[in-house]
């Protein structure tokens, strides 16, 4: 086994990032000129990459599945972002943000990144208020911030229920002023299929525009993969629908080691599952969380009597509610991290407690802040014996005007008032900790290929905390890759173009063709979605909130078997000359039956529990996660080796020295 | 004319200005009118007035002429070039799911009211030019009373000026309010415009009608 | 639920497109517009033919990337939400449901119910954008101190998400609102002041450039935005443009 090169700078923590900047060669700026990037995905990480890489000077090429790069992913996040400002004056610090990530991230996360992340994350905010980021205020016309979970501070900035919106457009309008100065070129509707790697350096990609079906080489000095994580692995997840692990994967299979896979985030406030045709899961904003309290009925038969329609939730008096979560965890109550919130929704669902017809579902209620919203408007407006009613209707407008959209928006689908009755919650699959394995540079082990965002794996360890995901992939776009991609492109100053009539780039190019017409000649039984849900039911069920080593075992096997019948009688129809969605759809669907192989192997090989990966094997007599950090305080790094099954592992040991470990507890 | 002006957004606010102006001119003109069924003596001498004064005849009138006919012909223009945006058009399209039946026809009322303004020129301003220059008349201020009521024995004409207002009303019940949004006037106060540009637009028209039918009823 | 599709098909960009028609059972109140149209196209693919393409990613209403008119609306009947978040229910049994492109000459079809909406994207190149470094090298973000209603207000305006049902709605196919929501972003932060002149100016030459129509103040596009983009935003507009014009 080797050992991996983490490249974290010496010195002490807080002088680190400063010194390696100190440290590093740059590119003069006439040099920057002759140098070519291109960035995989135009979300939070590859749009402001892209914008700052080209206005340092650089030749800037961005790609993107969708149709334009504002639509990206990162436009979903609702709650927002976190930064160590102290506005507040509650004691927040950069150290702090720092042992917040790392103790939410149980202890498998890497402390240089983590702090290197709290340090620069008071210049995103500075960043985007700049850039004209409407972010939320008060009167005074300062900074609002909210409190999140896992956390006792308030450090996170927010718009509304759509952070990652306005921050999105934001990195979008810094990309655009460069499109304009005409140093992005943007190609939209454009996939990634493969990495081009010229004397063992990333140089190219071969691209797919999606909407002529032509096969298009494209050459540079380097490449950046920001291109979010691999949640749709489930099918079902919080994802946008063509949120998907296609370049990740395929840098993954020309050398680049695939960190972490198991460590899956899933979301305990989601809208649950309706009905077979789901196609999608819709997140309900953590933030939800600050005001809302979540239960159960005490009684299973009243849970039974609610499931069957015969009891309303809104009958059930205070002593028959099992708030399980202020039972459980008294210090943190229902703000504790979202690992810890899923698996206790599990655990009550399991145990037959769950509120929907499917038994899979919770209560989160807005009924206590309701009121306490109301007395106190009552009060501060005059009127100090408010009655029963009016304290509601004034609850009620400060509840809409806190989260009205993420009302509207689960009325919209779940056809029920959330003012009147209990909102139903549970848990989806929503974000990926693991990803592409990155030294402090970010560079993947190929060198010239970087991640960035939410397609490496460096930063939250085995869970993440909310509003981390937004403040991670502006971190790494705006102020981190920028300088550090600047110290290997220092050697390419004399490089030149580089030409995309090589035989690497005619191997390439003949692979991803091979590839295509492969799922096109197809025997043609199943259609993709088929396979891709029978996946997302053996990775739901096998490697979800709780795994065991036997359903881990079974699903390797089963993924195996499944990938193999959808290569040979997976049915694509149309052309691939041309706009094909199931063709699209086919490639990513592809490359998820192979990663889900190396999810189950990994979550098999990790003998402990840590953050979102539960294992049922280890677990304290409360049902808490048990770690072990004695064996498994390292990053599990995977080399492909063909099957996903006979990948290598390589570890990357960590190493804290300016934090204790400790056993999470949030009681 | 559109080519004059170059942005779609000075356009809209050069077609807004032009169509106010249209309406102080309709509020005059209307003021004017309104006499000849209170105070014919009064009708005269307004009458009399506007048809000689050096200012009016001179200044204001050419500027009206051009006024109405930049609205007319932008208005066309616009059309052409916004018929032009959707090369297309649907197979089903519901437009009175989100805008009024006024608002999406103002080709078409305005055009009613460019076919009444021919016949209202026919009637009254053409004979006005040949009664004063090209037949020569000794001055008589106290003609146009009589001259205006003998136009309104024809039922044929009055129901036509009856059915032209009514396509005013709608013209102005959108365009009126409309011009204010276009100069970029939509603020507190917008509701109150609002209500007042509402009711100019049908108290107006109806005004138009009564004076109308009042003289046609006298005819009778 | 049984319902009946008139679906336009067209192949690609230059192809003759035509309606179609499909006839769809089992249909359930439950699902969203979208999900209606992947069983119609698991239905399709099963069958051996093409399925019907259409731009969909997020699925929770924020992406902007649905679009479809929809018996005549963009986005369907229902007020404020985008075709991803339209549920069946909104709908009966034996209804006929009509599915168009959005159409603007600036909106090409790309395939199917897919549109080309570069036009949006180049609109916000010619000037949505405050000219910063992005170097972090700025002043704390606290030292631009702005009010709260003015905050709010851009707040508002920024929450535009691109679809495009302004213009799909509009009879005369105008962007306005949809380069009005930008413009006014940044004209009520003190951080859009310095190149306000010149944004508002770009972004209506490039807007003109599209090819899109002139806005006739119908309000169409205010009540079928899902994201209730206010006319005020227009009003704004044209100030800032008129004033801009005004200063050179």
């Amino acid at each position: 086994m080797s050992v991996l090169e983490s490249k974290i700078p010496e010195g002490p923590l807080k002088d680190k990032w400063t010194k390696h900047k100190n440290d590093i060669n740059l590119v003069n700026p006439a040099n920057k000129r002759n140098i070519d990037v291109i960035v995989i995905g135009t979300g939070l990480a590859g749009g402001s990459a892209a914008a700052t890489l080209a206005e340092l000077g650089y030749n800037v090429k961005t790609f993107c599945y969708q149709d334009s790069p504002r639509r990206a992913h990162s436009i979903a996040a609702q709650g927002g972002i976190n930064a160590s400002k102290n506005y507040q004056g509650d004691g927040d610090s950069d150290y702090r943000l720092f042992y917040d990530t790392v103790k939410g991230g149980d202890y498998r996360s890497r402390e240089a990144n983590v702090y290197r992340l709290a340090e620069v994350s008071g210049n995103i905010i500075d960043q985007c208020v700049a850039q004209g980021v409407p972010f939320a205020r008060e009167y005074g016309g300062l900074l609002d911030n909210r409190s999140f979970g896992g956390v006792l501070v308030s450090r996170t900035f927010y718009a509304k229920g759509q952070t990652g919106q306005q921050l999105l457009l934001g990195a979008y309008s810094a990309m655009n002023r460069q499109i304009n100065r005409g140093k992005i070129q943007s190609f939209n509707r454009h996939e990634m299929m493969d990495l081009v790697l010229v004397d063992g350096k990333a140089r190219g990609i071969i691209a797919r525009n999606m909407v002529t079906g032509e096969i298009e080489r494209h050459s540079a000095h380097a490449v950046v993969l920001a291109s979010g994580g691999y949640g749709n692995v489930f099918f079902l997840s919080t994802n946008a629908m063509g949120s998907n692990v296609m370049a990740a994967w395929r840098a993954h299979r020309r050398g680049a080691y695939f960190a972490n896979p198991c460590y899956t985030q899933i979301h305990p406030t989601c809208i649950p599952v309706s009905g077979e045709h789901q196609s999608k899961l819709t997140l309900m904003s953590e933030s939800l969380r600050n005001d809302g309290r979540i239960w159960v009925p005490k009684k299973k038969e009243d849970a039974i009597a609610i499931r069957e329609g015969k009891k309303k939730p809104t009958e059930l008096s205070e002593e028959e509610r099992d708030y399980y979560l202020e039972r459980r965890y008294p210090a943190f109550g229902n703000l504790v991290p979202r690992d810890v919130a899923s698996r206790a929704a599990k655990e009550r669902c399991d145990a037959g407690f769950g509120v929907n017809k499917t038994g899979e579902a919770v209560f989160l209620d807005f009924a206590s802040a309701i009121k306490r919203y109301g007395k106190e408007a009552a009060f501060s407006s005059g009127n100090k014996n408010a009655s029963e009613a009016e304290i509601i209707k004034l609850g009620k407008e400060v509840v809409e005007a806190k989260y009205g959209n993420l009302f509207q928006m689960y009325q919209k689908i779940v056809d029920q008032n959330p003012y009147e009755t209990p909102m139903m919650i549970y848990p989806a699959v929503h974000y990926t900790m693991g990803g592409l394995w990155v030294d402090y540079n970010l560079q993947t082990t190929i060198p010239g290929c970087y991640a960035a965002g939410e397609a490496n794996f460096s930063d939250h360890g085995a869970n993440r905390l909310g509003a981390s995901a937004l403040m991670q992939g502006l971190a790494d776009g705006y102020f981190v890759l920028p300088y550090t991609i600047g110290d290997y492109l220092s050697k390419d100053i004399r490089t030149g173009k580089i030409p995309t009539d090589s035989p690497e780039f005619d191997a390439a190019e003949k692979d991803v063709k091979d590839k295509i017409s492969k799922l096109m000649n197809a025997s043609g039984k199943h259609s993709v979605d088929y396979y891709h849900k029978k996946l997302g039911k053996i990775m739901w069920n096998k490697c979800g909130m709780a795994r065991n080593a036997q359903g881990l075992q079974e699903a390797l096997d089963e993924i195996k078997e499944l990938r193999e019948d959808f290569w040979a009688n997976v049915k694509v129809p149309g052309a691939a000359e041309g706009k094909n969605a199931e063709l699209e759809k086919a490639g990513r669907v592809a490359d998820f039956l192979e990663l889900g192989e190396l999810f189950a192997k990994d979550a098999l090989h990790r003998n402990e529990s840590c953050g979102g990966h539960f294992r049922e094997e280890y677990q304290t007599e409360e049902g808490e996660a048990l770690r072990d950090d004695e064996n498994f305080k390292y990053v599990a790094a995977w080399e492909y080796k063909g099957n996903p099954r006979d990948a290598q592992l390589h570890k990357e040991e960590l190493d804290f020295k300016n934090i204790e470990l400790k056993t999470r507890s949030y009681k | 004319m559109g080519g004059l002006i170059k942005s779609s957004v000075a356009k809209k606010f050069a077609m807004a200005l032009s169509g106010l102006f249209l309406v102080l001119f309709l509020a005059q003109h209307f003021t004017i009118n309104f006499t000849s069924v209170i105070a014919p003596d009064t009708f005269n001498e307004l009458s009399h007035f506007m048809g000689t004064n050096f200012l009016v005849q001179a200044v204001l009138q050419p500027v009206l002429i051009f006024g109405v006919c930049f609205h007319f012909i932008m208005g066309f223009v616009l059309e052409i070039h916004n018929r032009k945006a959707r090369a297309i058009s649907y197979v089903k399209y519901n437009g009175s799911a989100n805008s009024s039946w006024m608002s999406r026809n103002m080709i078409y009322s305005g055009a009613v009211i460019l076919a009444f303004l021919a016949l209202h020129f026919y009637d009254f301003w053409v004979p006005e030019l040949v009664h004063k220059y090209v037949q020569s008349h000794p001055e008589d201020p106290t003609r146009y009373y009589e001259e205006t009521i003998a136009k309104f024995e024809s039922p044929v004409r009055t129901g036509l000026y009856v059915i032209s207002f009514i396509f005013l009303m709608l013209h102005l019940l959108h365009g009126f309010a409309s011009s204010f949004q276009s100069v970029g006037w939509n603020n507190k106060y917008s509701k109150g415009i609002q209500g007042f540009t509402k009711a100019f637009a049908i108290i107006i028209p109806l005004g138009f009608i009564f004076i109308a039918v009042f003289h046609y009823i006298n005819n009778l | 639920m049984k319902l009946t599709l008139k679906i336009w098909r067209q192949e690609n960009a230059n192809a003759k497109g035509k309606m179609v028609t499909y006839p769809i059972d089992g249909v359930e109140g439950d699902m969203s517009f979208l999900e209606m149209l992947d069983v119609l196209n698991e239905d399709l693919i099963n069958k051996g033919e093409e399925p019907v393409e259409f731009d969909h990613d997020c699925r929770e209403g924020i992406c902007g990337a649905c679009s479809l008119q929809i018996n005549g609306e963009p986005h369907g009947p229902d007020k404020l939400v985008t075709t991803c978040q339209l549920h069946m229910r909104s709908f009966k049994d034996g209804d006929t449901i009509v599915i168009e492109p959005f159409r603007a000459k600036a909106f090409p079809v790309v395939k199917d119910l897919i549109v080309d909406r570069g036009a949006f994207d180049r609109i916000q190149q010619a000037g949505g954008y405050v000219s910063v470094n992005t170097s972090g090298n700025t002043i704390d973000a606290n030292s631009i101190p702005v009010n709260k209603h003015d905050a709010d207000d851009s707040f508002a305006a920024a929450t535009c998400i691109g679809c495009g049902a302004c213009v799909a709605a509009c009879k005369n196919a105008s962007a306005m609102l949809f380069t009005s929501a930008k413009v006014s972003q940044y004209a009520l932060l003190p951080q859009g002041q310095v190149e306000a002149t010149e944004r508002v100016q770009n972004m209506v030459r490039q807007m003109d450039l599209e090819g899109f129509g002139n806005c006739s103040n119908t309000g169409a596009c205010e009540i079928e935005c899902p994201k209730g983009i206010s006319l005020e935003n227009i009003a704004r507009m044209n100030r800032e443009y008129m004033s801009a014009t005004s200063k050179g």
